[in-house]
């Protein structure tokens, strides 16, 4: 394989990632229409292979090295620099993976009801975009994905949508795109900038990272069109309007991947287009993004509580955990980014897993608002259950997995802006508010005719919700495991931050020196009676 | 034996996770037994952990057992870990024993209820998350037990869901925690950011670094965080609402364990306060002192019997946090042990009352149950004996040391501390009197049944009237029919009468020996018998109408009867028998004899079915509990240093921090003798005033109510009002400006793009869509072309 500039591999785990659901929609192109259940299973079939793929790169990821691994390189317009670059770091890794199992379930657990075959070959498509995105280290073949996931985006909220389909599909599409043209215009003026600067033509963001050429101006403009595409993406308020939309109308499938994979372009993209190319400029706007982050925390839990649809309040509860990401990525320290990137995660789990329930109650019942259910618990426990489960984790119960992300942004917050944090950390009580109440008005109560009429949880239903079920937990008792993984990427951004920035500020308090024990309080003891007794 | 540490915790885990698995298959009573087994076994491992601990020399009275890594990142690291010390263990002796007591009462009290295991699934949760909250090792596992207590607190208040005031009571619990929770969270940040980790061991030893500023944050912050999960003032509101949960979770949760909470984790943190501000401790005390006052103001006039013990469970952890911040720790926890076994005992004993007297709660519907549950009579006086400070049962000695402790903080707040228990003798003396003593009101009607037998009086008059009405009415049609039959007579007559006439004049004209004459003379003869016949005829239907026209007259009499029956009902009903607002044990019985026949089916049946004592299951856990309620004084007795066991016992883990008392050998006999003298006068009073009435307290009960609901009203009116109002007008702003502008400039560019560009631009987004995909498919295709061959 001479075309193969990799370093170490022998199989293209990577690119494997992206070929296998192109291939599956190549597959699905020539099941027969009419035969729905073929055309999910070979949906399924392909997007559990990338999934199982994805996870076994995650079981051979080195723990220590801060690098980006799996590295897969071909170039592309030579002249220009410009190649076919995937690796996977710490910070990219567990997007990555959640993207590979997050379609799997997406596709177990809803079904299209009409035109089962353009909906999953986009489904599966939207794949293959959401792992490039998230894998390319080429600034034009990550914009290529960056925009490229809109489009199966838009065709299954406008295919497979609710009552107000178009209109949402339509702002989706536009609302995005038109705020990421700009950035094209960054990512050109960044590469031809440098190039002018080094003679190098390249867009291997590596390499732009480490010649950080552009004058303060220009960095900062760059950067700042960059922001605005990503603003938009998270979406940071006051951006976010699309949002509800999208996410009200788009199919159950289309909102857990919208929320899972798809919101976390922007957010991901601050960490490694924003502080990892323009550290300087995001470091002098960080006020900035904290603000609009708290903002989005509050506001989005007050809309939320307001809210008379179900789903479209997991939309705006939505907005208000994306700030919490954005918050922790600003706090320019290692608990607040990895606060972020686990809260990308869970966000992904706990919120996917509020749309597949939401989606089911819609199933049963033709409605979401929340004034017409009420006390299904009784005629379904189990689903009751689960939600509840769910409900928690979002909410952020400790020991359970929204909690470790939150309250590492939180904590990480707090040493770089306290009153920022403090009122962040209001969002706890509100989360509380919005999902209780909500919860309290359709499961609580007293039910009607038709809500004790209503089916319970599935056997099916309920395995193809275990694996989430099981991952709220484990992340939340036992995220070692994925922090460590995390944390050397993280670390790197930050020393390469604290690089390239004059007056950057290590906001991370100092452990005690030796790890303290029992023997401490012992010593304590004494000290406080001599000193008592000296008194 | 500290080893046994993690077994603590571990237990009722492993109890929540068997009954998670299996407890559908496990069912009624396996369930319950299999998580009273599981807390035995805790409590066993406790009491293991207490010999290990003890076998120690005593400042080395620290264990840490590290189980794994929970969080690391960058230099923050914190372990799932615990701490047994003098503290914790003390905690969790109790905790388990209460629980152990608690678990086996249920087994009995959930009987039949369609969620049986479900109930013990949420208790075993429950009391792992209480021991992980008292054993972490750090503030992060303490919090993780913080919010696993009140979630399972939420899924037991809200236990029986579809009652709506159920629902929202777990919500009001959970979302008013929350903002106690605020101020933990940000209490931790903050000791994180001075001090570079959260664990116990690095927080206790550095603590007299800290300066006495940030201290001052830190500790106000967890009071915060105290004040909602200890429901102290202003957050105290969600615990009386928090009674709508089974009576066991009310005695568990919301008297024995969750809601001391607060004061373990101020003790805990009984270095940081001493590194404080000194106002710091006033703060504190002072938070208590007020919350104690009110909490017993509140429970004076209620009438729920729970609500008398849920507002005196707010105003004793008052109490404790008046303690905690006099400086006087162990008093804190020796009163909070106390307490649990006095407070749990009157709330299970509730529980066994309201069993008994099948699921009345108001106390106006008890009385005289004395003889019909004397187990649980008994058991409860002993609670109210104990929690009313009469020496010798344990709350006189764990109160009495609180007092004097206040004393030298402030005199006020020992006065405010006199106050409190003076109330609090008094409301429990109306409560014993009211349940157990005097007449049994159990068997009187109810106010509800008395209004259901007159709806059931006037339903039975109504129905009369119409049926008279109807009556009437038939009888006017019968008249009005004998009418028609007089003028069809009359008619008759004259028409016979003309046919006479007729055959006379006949007669006359015809001769003799005609053709035809004998016809008309046989014409005539007829003619002339059909008159009087006629008449005949006539004179009956006359008589039949007479007599019509009488029965009018006795069925309007009848009409007019019935309805004066029914407008003198509403009279009646007005002056008749009603049921008491607010009852003493002389309160007479309703005399109802007047509406027997009216009473609803459950007035009658409950005359057959009289209180009864609760099964085994209940009352031997009431029985050991009084045991304890009795002899816990024992564990701090104040005679000789030699029995301050407890003092000893907690010394090492309050660095010592515990205030030394100045008072002489006689002012504390003084203070106990004023305590002692201030609690038999409110028992006095309240004899007089309840039991035998020489006062009649319905003024003063409903003068003193509407302070228990006076700053929930409060809140409820700023959420429903302000607060909303603020919500909706952000929503408003969301959808009208914010998504406005975005429409806004949609619809611009739309009106610009149709007047000059529509020639080249399609304007359809679904075929820019499909170009861009198709586009990048191919240049995907090209790449992995590229890179696979």
């Amino acid at each position: 394989m001479p075309l193969l500039a990799a370093e170490q591999v022998s199989f293209p785990v990577l690119p494997a990632l992206i070929v296998v659901p192109l291939l599956t929609v190549v597959a699905l192109l020539f099941v027969p229409r009419h035969r729905a259940d073929y055309l999910k299973a070979v949906a399924l079939l392909g997007t559990t292979i990338t999934g199982a793929i994805s996870v076994q790169m995650l079981a051979s990821f080195d723990v220590d090295d801060p690098g980006f691994q799996f590295v897969s390189r071909a170039t592309w317009v030579e002249d220009l620099g410009i190649s076919f670059f995937l690796g996977v770091d710490g910070i990219s890794l567990f997007l990555v993976v959640l993207s590979g199992i997050l379609y799997p379930i997406a596709i177990l657990a809803t079904e299209p009801h009409h035109d089962a075959k353009p909906y999953y070959a986009w489904l599966v498509l939207l794949q293959a975009g959401s792992m490039g995105v998230f894998m390319a280290l080429d600034l034009l073949l990550f914009f290529l994905f960056f925009e490229v996931v809109l489009v199966p985006m838009y065709f299954l909220i406008g295919g497979w949508g609710h009552g107000n389909r178009v209109y949402a599909s339509m702002k989706f599409f536009i609302y995005t795109m038109a705020a990421s043209a700009l950035m094209l215009v960054g990512i050109l003026a960044v590469v031809f900038l440098t190039a002018a600067e080094t003679g190098v033509t390249t867009f291997d963001v590596t390499q732009l990272a480490g010649a950080s050429a552009l004058s303060d101006t220009a960095a900062m403009l760059v950067f700042l069109s960059f922001a605005l595409a990503f603003s938009v993406k998270v979406p940071l308020f006051p951006l976010h309007t699309w949002l509800p939309d999208a996410h009200t109308e788009a199919p159950t499938a289309g909102s857990i991947i919208l929320a899972g994979v798809m919101l976390k372009l922007g957010t991901y993209g601050f960490i490694r287009f924003g502080l990892y190319l323009f550290p300087e400029a995001a470091w002098n706007v960080r006020w900035l993004f904290i603000t609009l982050g708290v903002i989005g925390i509050v506001y989005g839990a007050v809309v939320a509580t307001m809210q008379t649809d179900l789903k479209r309040l997991v939309a705006y509860s939505s907005v208000a955990h994306l700030g919490f990401i954005v918050l922790g990525t600003f706090a320019f320290n290692p608990q607040g980014i990895e606060g972020g990137i686990l809260v990308m995660v869970n966000h992904g789990i706990s919120t996917g897993a509020l749309f597949i329930l939401v989606g089911w109650i819609y199933e049963r019942r033709h409605t979401r608002q929340i004034s017409e259910l009420s006390g299904m618990q009784k005629a379904a426990p189990v689903m009751a259950g689960a939600f509840t489960f769910v409900m928690l984790s979002s909410i952020g119960l400790p020991g359970l997995n929204g909690f470790v992300g939150e309250f590492l942004v939180l904590l990480g917050a707090f040493n770089a802006n306290r009153y920022a944090a403090v009122i962040a950390t209001t969002g706890v009580i509100l989360a509380a508010l919005y999902l209780l109440w909500a919860y309290q008005r359709t499961f609580h109560g007293t039910p009607t005719e038709t809500d004790l009429e209503m089916k319970d949880m599935t056997m099916a239903e309920g395995l193809s919700l275990l694996p989430l079920l099981g991952l709220i937990v484990f992340l939340g008792v036992y995220p070692k495991p994925m922090i460590e993984r995390i944390e050397p990427a993280v670390e790197a951004l930050v020393a390469h931050v604290d690089a390239h920035v004059a007056d950057f500020a290590d906001t991370e308090p100092e452990a005690p020196a030796e790890r303290t024990d029992a023997g401490t309080l012992t010593d304590a003891l004494h000290e406080a009676e001599e000193k008592k007794e000296g008194k | 034996m500290v080893e046994a540490v993690w077994l603590i915790p571990a237990l009722p885990l492993a109890g929540f996770l068997t009954i998670l698995l299996f407890g559908r298959r496990l069912g009624e009573p396996l369930a319950g037994w299999v998580a009273t087994a599981a807390m035995a076994g805790s409590f066993l491992a406790t009491v293991a952990t207490f010999f290990g601990l003890q076998s120690r020399d005593h400042d080395d009275r620290f264990h840490v057992q590290t189980i794994f890594t929970w969080i690391e990142s960058g230099s923050f690291t914190i372990d799932i870990g615990f701490l047994a010390d003098p503290l914790s263990i003390a905690m969790c002796l109790f905790i388990t024993g209460v629980a152990t007591l608690i678990h086996l009462y249920s087994i009995g009290y959930m009987h039949g209820d369609p969620n049986f295991s479900k109930f013990f699934l949420y208790l075993n949760l429950f009391a792992a998350s209480m021991l992980v909250l008292v054993l972490g090792d750090n503030l992060l596992l303490t919090f993780l037990g913080w919010e696993g207590v009140g979630a399972c607190s939420y899924f037991l208040i809200s236990f029986w869901f579809q009652n709506p005031s159920n629902a929202g009571a777990g919500k009001k619990a959970f979302v008013t925690n929350r903002v106690g929770d605020f101020g933990f969270m940000l209490a931790t940040f903050l000791v994180f950011h001075e001090m570079g980790s959260i664990r116990y061991t690095d927080v206790l030893s550095g603590a007299p670094e800290l300066s006495p500023g940030v201290g001052a944050a830190i500790v106000m912050l967890f009071l915060l965080a105290a004040a909602g999960k200890s429901a102290q003032f202003p957050l105290y509101v969600w615990l009386p609402d928090a009674m709508a949960g089974p009576t066991p979770v009310s005695a568990l949760i919301h008297a024995a364990t969750m809601v001391t909470s607060g004061v373990y984790l101020l003790t805990r943190l009984n270095p940081v306060i001493a590194a404080a501000d000194g106002w710091v401790g006033p703060v504190i005390a002072w938070v208590g002192a007020l919350t104690a006052l009110l909490g017993a103001l509140s429970a004076l006039a209620q009438t729920d019997i729970k609500k008398v013990l849920a507002y005196s469970t707010v105003s004793q952890l008052g109490y404790l946090f008046l303690a905690v911040g006099s400086g006087a720790y162990v008093p804190a926890i020796f009163h909070m042990i106390t307490h649990a076994f006095f407070k749990a005992l009157l709330f299970l004993g509730s529980g066994s009352v309201i069993h008994g007297v099948h699921d009345e709660q108001d106390m106006r519907r008890m009385g005289g149950l004395a003889k019909f549950m004397p187990i649980t009579a008994g058991t409860f006086i002993i609670g109210w004996l104990a929690i009313a400070g009469v020496p010798p049962f344990s709350g006189f000695w764990s109160k009495d040391e609180i007092l004097i402790y206040a004393w030298e903080e402030s005199p006020l707040l020992w006065f405010i501390g006199l106050v409190t228990a003076l109330l609090t003798a008094f409301y429990m003396t109306r409560q014993v009197i009211l349940t157990f003593f005097g007449r049994t009101r159990f068997f009187d009607a109810t106010q509800e049944e008395i209004d259901q037998a007159w709806e059931n009086r006037s339903a039975g008059a109504g129905a009369e009237l119409t049926a008279a009405r109807a009556d009437l009415d038939k009888v006017a049609e019968g008249v009005a029919k004998a009418q028609a039959d007089v003028d069809k007579r009359a008619a008759a007559i004259t028409e016979a009468e003309g046919a006479f006439a007729d055959a006379q004049a006949a007669v006359a004209a015809a001769t003799e020996g005609d053709d035809g004459y004998d016809k008309l003379v046989k014409t005539l003869t007829k003619a002339e018998k059909a008159v009087p016949k006629a008449q005949d005829a006539f004179a009956k239907a006359e008589a039949k109408l007479v007599e019509a026209n009488e029965g009018v007259a006795a069925a309007e009499a009848a009409v007019a009867d019935a309805e004066a029956k029914v407008s003198s009902l509403t009279g009646a009903r007005l002056s008749g028998p009603s049921v008491p607002t607010v009852v003493t044990a002389k309160t007479e019985a309703v005399d109802v004899s007047e509406l027997e026949a009216d009473l609803p089916e459950s007035y009658a049946h409950r005359q057959g079915h009289p209180p009864h004592e609760s099964p085994w299951t209940m009352t031997v856990p009431l029985v050991v509990l009084s045991v304890a309620a009795i002899v816990a004084g024992g564990l701090n007795l104040p005679f000789t240093k030699g029995l301050h066991f407890l003092e000893h016992w907690l010394e090492p883990s309050l660095f010592a921090n515990e205030h030394h008392l100045e008072a002489s050998g006689a002012q504390k006999w003084l203070f106990a003798i004023i305590a002692v003298a201030v609690g038999l006068v409110a028992i006095v009073t309240a004899f007089a005033v309840y039991l035998q009435r020489r006062t009649d307290p319905t003024e003063f009960e409903q003068g003193i109510a509407p302070v228990a609901s006076a700053l929930d009203d409060a809140y409820a009116s700023f959420m429903g009002g302000p607060g909303r109002k603020l919500f909706e007008l952000l929503t408003w702003f969301d959808r009208t400006i914010v998504d406005g502008a975005v429409n806004g400039v949609a619809d611009t560019v739309k009106s610009l793009g149709t007047t000059t560009g529509r020639t080249v631009q399609t304007g359809f987004v679904r075929q820019y869509a499909l170009l861009i995909g198709f586009g990048s498919i191919l240049v995907m295709a090209w790449f992995l072309g590229r890179i696979l061959l």
